[in-house]
């Protein structure tokens, strides 16, 4: 079987799915929210790659640089904010982001 | 090859701020949190030198570093209102953070980073500028809404912000690596070009994604379920740059992509405008009914204006995107005089928040409740003050595209909403008075003067909004 650009973009589609359902479903850790922040900016990335390889067109790959730039300065952004909120908490749990609502 | 001094002509503002910037944070590494009021107030004159050098400007529009970034009367329109909305915001939080013990040097810093993002995004002309436009920007308000650390709402508001804007960021950039690779090219011109026939399947899914990460950004329903929380969360000044300068440069990339990408796609662009203008409109009406806190009623006032402000999108043509640059003027305007008010709100050195608190305003001070009633009828769209104005070209501009349904549930939104802002006024002119407010700073009092003043007057002298507006919006197409 050759592997063409269609495996590439499910690939990538799947990935980027399990990130946004591991946002949406889970009820447990913010950790796993970064995580799943991260798989979404990757599976990005592997779109990015394919179809640059397909097209014979380098941009895409620069783009994928730049992604993954910005994906280290929002993890350490998010980091920094959730740090802010265990100290004013003690906890991380998504169920215990709930004082603010109506 | 261009000369590299005629580039800098066209990117002289973001070239002030970004130098600037830098100089910013080496004097507050140096001073500490001692050189706040010296870092705060340079801040404001590099923002003013950044506007004044726009404004003075006498350039052709043209695009540059090598089809990234454009230069034109729009952008220039959009980057006055951003530019003076972190100004005025500056300028107001001032005395809020002192008294709140947060007089931190970065505060300048973030705003003014966000804003250079704000201005790369507003000029962004391919999709790699677009996207790091939008993450500056946004990185900076996820700090900014986080920014009273001490504060447990503060940082919850900033988690919630920042959790779905990065889900929000990865949905636009997945929609940006299908326009990619179906349309081969990331020039928002070069879209353009591969969908002016047809457009493929795979530009439209990349289109929708990136419309619900925009739609995100400037908080139109039905993506809109971060703003009340993050809007009452945040200390009160980053409130009010939030729904300022953050919603002018969204609104305004938005107006960017779908008019100079997706000509050829206008029939599906157009179904995804109209469907959040009417969810925002409607929903920003009777959500915000039963509020007690007025800062989440500003919230959903907001989604509630961002979705009139779509309805000048969805016409699609110069007269639409008029209204929509008038639009934002005028509601940048209203804004900022709305929460200079709710910056006023405070008793015995506390900030109150609650409407209820407003009671009686008329007998304790009259001045201000006749301020905050005339801002209250402008965001109802009560003639002859500006919001009526603003609500009157996009409707106008609707009807004229033919787009009826929308112009009535414009309008009966409008009608709806009207009830809490008169609600407001009638609790501040006939409720028995609560506990007086304390005086409030210069600053403060001076944005809620100059604000309803310049919206009293508008319809005398609507000269230079307008022509600015119709150059903008001619430069587009």
């Amino acid at each position: 079987m050759i592997i063409g650009l269609t495996h590439y973009l499910v690939v990538g589609a799947i990935l980027f799915t399990l990130g946004v359902a591991g946002i949406i479903l889970n009820r447990k850790n913010i950790i796993v929210i970064l995580m799943s922040v991260e798989l979404i900016l990757l599976s990005v990335n592997l779109n990015f790659v394919a179809f640059s390889h397909e097209l014979g067109d380098l941009t895409g790959q620069v783009f994928a640089l730049y992604v993954l730039t910005v994906a280290a300065a929002e993890a350490a952004i998010g980091l920094a904010i959730l740090v802010a909120f265990y100290r004013n908490r003690g906890t991380i749990a998504v169920e215990d982001i709930n004082s603010l609502k109506g | 090859m261009p000369f590299l001094s005629e580039i800098f002509q066209h990117f002289l503002p973001e070239t002030i701020l970004a130098v600037g910037v830098m100089a910013l944070l080496l004097i507050g590494a140096w001073r500490g949190d001692k050189g706040f009021a010296l870092v705060d107030e340079l801040a404001v004159a590099l923002l003013g030198l950044a506007i004044i050098s726009i404004v003075l400007s006498v350039k052709p529009d043209r695009s540059v570093f090598d089809g990234a970034f454009m230069d034109d009367a729009f952008a220039r329109f959009m980057k006055v209102l951003s530019l003076g909305a972190a100004l005025v915001s500056i300028l107001l939080s001032v005395d809020y953070l002192r008294r709140a013990g947060l007089e931190k040097f970065e505060y300048p810093i973030l705003i003014i980073l966000s804003t250079l993002g704000m201005m790369l995004l507003i000029s962004a002309d391919n999709l790699i500028a677009f996207y790091l436009g939008l993450e500056l920007m946004s990185l900076a308000l996820y700090v900014m809404a986080a920014f009273a650390r001490e504060d447990g709402r503060s940082s919850e508001a900033g988690l919630k912000y920042f959790v779905l804007g990065a889900l929000s960021s990865g949905m636009m950039l997945y929609g940006a690596s299908l326009l990619y690779g179906f349309a081969g090219t990331v020039a928002f011109s070069g879209i353009a070009n591969a969908v002016s026939a047809s457009a493929p399947i795979g530009v439209v899914f990349g289109l929708v994604f990136v419309m619900a990460g925009l739609a995100f950004k400037m908080s139109a329903a039905p993506f809109h379920m971060w703003t009340p929380d993050v809007y009452e969360g945040a200390p009160t000044p980053v409130t009010a740059f939030f729904a300022s300068a953050a919603k002018a440069a969204a609104v305004a990339v938005t107006v960017r992509i779908v008019i100079t990408a997706f000509p050829g796609a206008d029939q599906q662009w157009r179904q995804i405008i109209v469907f959040l203008a009417i969810a925002s409109t409607l929903l920003g009406s009777f959500a915000a009914i039963g509020q007690t806190n007025i800062k989440r009623l500003m919230a959903y006032s907001s989604i509630g204006h961002m979705g009139f402000a779509l309805i000048g999108l969805a016409a699609g043509n110069e007269i639409g995107i008029r209204g929509v640059a008038i639009y934002l003027a005028i509601y940048l305007v209203m804004t900022l005089g709305a929460f200079a008010a709710i910056l006023a709100m405070r008793v015995d050195g506390k900030s109150v928040e609650n409407i209820s608190d407003l009671a009686g305003l008329s007998r304790t001070n009259g001045l201000m409740a006749f301020f905050l009633a005339m801002l209250m009828f402008s965001l109802a769209g009560i003639p002859p003050l500006a919001g009526f104005f603003a609500k009157y070209y996009v409707l106008l501009a609707a009807v004229d595209a033919g787009l009826y349904p929308l112009a009535v549930v414009g309008v009966l939104a409008s009608a709806v909403a009207a009830f809490y802002y008169l609600r407001v006024v009638k609790i501040m002119y006939f409720d028995e008075p609560a506990p007086n407010f304390d005086p409030s700073p210069l600053a403060v009092r001076a944005v809620l003067a100059l604000s309803t003043i310049s919206l009293l007057v508008f319809w005398i002298y609507p000269t230079p909004v307008m022509d600015a507006a119709s150059v903008a919006a001619k430069s587009l197409f």
